[in-house]
């Protein structure tokens, strides 16, 4: 019980902290990629084009 | 309505089931109605049956009152946007809101002055709070986030709406649902959960109603015609997600009997106390948060004419919001039975909340930025702006107040209620307001609102009664955690309680007066909105389809 607590606790305080950060500098890499950025830009004004 | 040629023709075999389903159910209900011992639960069981018979007639009346069996989904190669959905959702979400700031300055005057609980069960304070918390939050906020997030979709995605008769059940169904819980509070039927009072059949309807709405949405997004998903599309769907999970998760519960209102959660202890504030704390984060910053992001940039600041800014927010929130609801349970370890992973995910909360604010502030005298002439865009600043400090109070050392002084407190009603009065329902001012004219291709003035009188009226609101809160709260923790030199507790309770009247009073000029502005507007339905400058170049709409254009 113990030991399962302990491997637990540590596995989500170790494994969990990297998957946070990684998933934050994935999102971090999508949204400043250079390539994105015309469609970005292209999608920011899309709300404004009427039809 | 003008009489148009009207041939009858057969139901499509969407109507026919939709029907059949309804006219399924009656027969049971009647039964359940007949033999429950339980007379709130009865109502509710013949409420359902006039719902069903409503149903059927709504259905088969399509068939003969000349509406075609599947609308176009385009016409003259422009999206044949259906509308008429999203139009009853708004005004009910008028209708609602009024009620719903109505029946809170009604609750506000019982604390200052309990001679109006009336000794009646029906009107007494425990009774009405819920009602309040419900028809401002799912009512009011819930209407507004299925009004505009339907009509954001489509513009956004430039595609009708996906189904037929889906996006109508999802807006009748989900008022029948409004409905149920409302009258079960005051009929005594709870489970005693903040924010989902509603019972288990209430439970089982809502949940029915929001996976079809699930599905309307995502269909729409998935027949789009442009290439990118616009990010408050992205904010829709987590909130209506998020709502789905914890909607289920906080629920499981078995029923005493089919016959019973009354059921049992399936978690007991701290572990249902988890559950409850996970639950708690994500219908601020997804429900009056995500699907907010949604109208955000489609809103503001179109009525500052203005793309958003950063589009790249919004796609981190989005991200960092929601794996942040969801972690953050131990907070409320601080110096409880919860593990310390909880509390504390509770406090610092709040902690970290406040980076995305304020880059969702800076992103909606900077987007007038080059256009800032848009705010001296257009009271809502002001409105909208304002929204934005409150939601800068509530979610700043929101991460202080969960710091344990802090929360020790205000848990409990007034502070709460306060710092609640900075975030749903001038963050919720402002930007909601807003959103509303934009709707109505485009909805009833209408040119402007009837009165700007107007619009301006009721920014400054609520404005000030906010203001009121949340002053008297703080030091109401402040107040009554000092004298809670107040020791004499010899050890012993200064006040009784009832001598905290003593000192509040005045703020209770100030807070009432603060939801009055909340109430009156709502009123205000709600004049204004009928006055632009009613005035005929139509606008130059057609909005809506007008003619689209035959139940709306009824209301």
């Amino acid at each position: 019980m113990q030991t399962t607590y302990h491997w637990l606790a540590g596995f989500a305080q170790s494994a969990g902290l990297l998957y946070f950060v990684g998933v934050f500098l994935g999102v971090c890499a999508y949204a400043f990629w250079p390539k994105n950025r015309a469609r970005f830009e292209e999608a920011a004004l899309s709300p404004l084009r009427e039809d | 309505m003008t009489a148009k040629a009207s041939p009858v023709r057969q139901a499509t075999v969407g109507e026919l089931i939709g029907m059949l389903i309804a006219a399924a159910c009656v027969l049971p209900l009647i039964v359940i109605a007949a033999l429950t011992e339980n007379s709130g639960y009865a109502f509710h069981a013949m409420l359902g049956v006039v719902a069903a018979l409503v149903g059927v007639v709504l259905i088969a009346n399509r068939c003969f009152d000349g509406s075609v069996a599947v609308e176009p989904q385009e016409i003259g190669g422009k999206p044949n946007y259906n509308f008429g959905p999203v139009k009853f959702a708004t005004v009910a979400a008028m209708f609602w809101g009024i009620a719903g700031f109505t029946v809170g300055l009604i609750i506000a005057l019982q604390l200052a002055f309990p001679d109006l609980n009336f000794d009646l069960p029906w009107t007494n304070f425990g009774r009405m709070r819920p009602l309040h918390t419900s028809a401002v939050v799912f009512a009011f906020g819930g209407n507004v986030l299925i009004s505009t997030s339907f009509y954001v979709v489509q513009r956004t995605c430039r595609a009708r709406l996906a189904g037929v008769l889906s996006p109508w059940f999802v807006v009748l169904g989900y008022n029948l649902f409004i409905v149920i819980a409302g009258t079960g509070y005051l009929l005594g039927i709870t489970q005693s959960k903040e924010y989902a009072e509603p019972e288990w059949y209430a439970d089982l309807w809502l949940t029915i109603v929001w996976v079809v709405y699930l599905l309307v949405f995502l269909g729409t997004v998935m027949k789009r015609k442009e290439p990118h998903i616009y990010v408050a599309n992205w904010f829709y769907l987590g909130f209506i997600l998020t709502i789905a999970v914890l909607h289920i998760g906080n629920n499981v519960a078995i029923p005493v009997s089919i016959l019973s209102p009354k059921s049992f959660g399936l978690w007991s202890g701290v572990q249902d106390a988890m559950f409850q504030w996970w639950y708690g704390h994500n219908a601020v984060g997804f429900f009056l948060t995500a699907g907010f910053l949604a109208i955000v992001y489609y809103f503001v940039p179109k009525r500052a004419e203005r793309p958003i600041y950063s589009y790249r800014l919004s796609i981190i927010h989005f991200w960092a919001l929601i794996f942040i929130y969801i972690w953050a609801g131990p907070h409320h349970l601080h110096y409880t039975a919860l593990p310390d370890w909880a509390q504390t992973l509770g406090m610092t995910f709040s902690i970290m909340l406040w980076m995305p909360s304020w880059g969702g604010m800076i992103n909606g502030i900077m987007t007038l930025s080059g256009a800032w005298d848009r705010l001296r002439t257009d009271p809502v865009l002001r409105m909208m702006v304002v929204s934005l600043a409150f939601y800068g400090m509530s979610t700043f109070e929101g991460p202080l107040m969960s710091i344990k050392a802090v929360n020790g002084l205000s848990h409990y407190t007034d502070w709460t209620i306060g710092h609640v009603h900075s975030g749903a009065l001038g963050w919720v329902a402002y930007i909601s307001f807003g959103a509303i001012y934009c709707l109505v004219p485009w909805l009833w291709n209408r040119k402007q609102l009837y009165s700007l003035k107007l619009v301006s009188w009721h920014f400054w009226v609520s404005t000030l009664g906010i203001v009121l609101y949340i002053s008297a809160m703080w030091v109401s709260g402040i107040l009554q955690g000092l004298m809670w923790r107040a020791y004499t030199s010899l050890g012993f507790l200064e006040y009784s309680f009832i001598e905290t309770v003593a000192a509040m009247h005045p703020f209770y009073v100030i807070r009432a007066m603060g939801g009055a000029l909340f109430l009156i502005g709502a009123l205000i507007m709600a004049f204004n909105l009928w006055m632009t339905v009613r005035s005929e400058s139509v606008a130059a170049m057609p909005r809506s389809d007008e003619t689209q709409a035959p139940l709306a254009a009824a209301v």
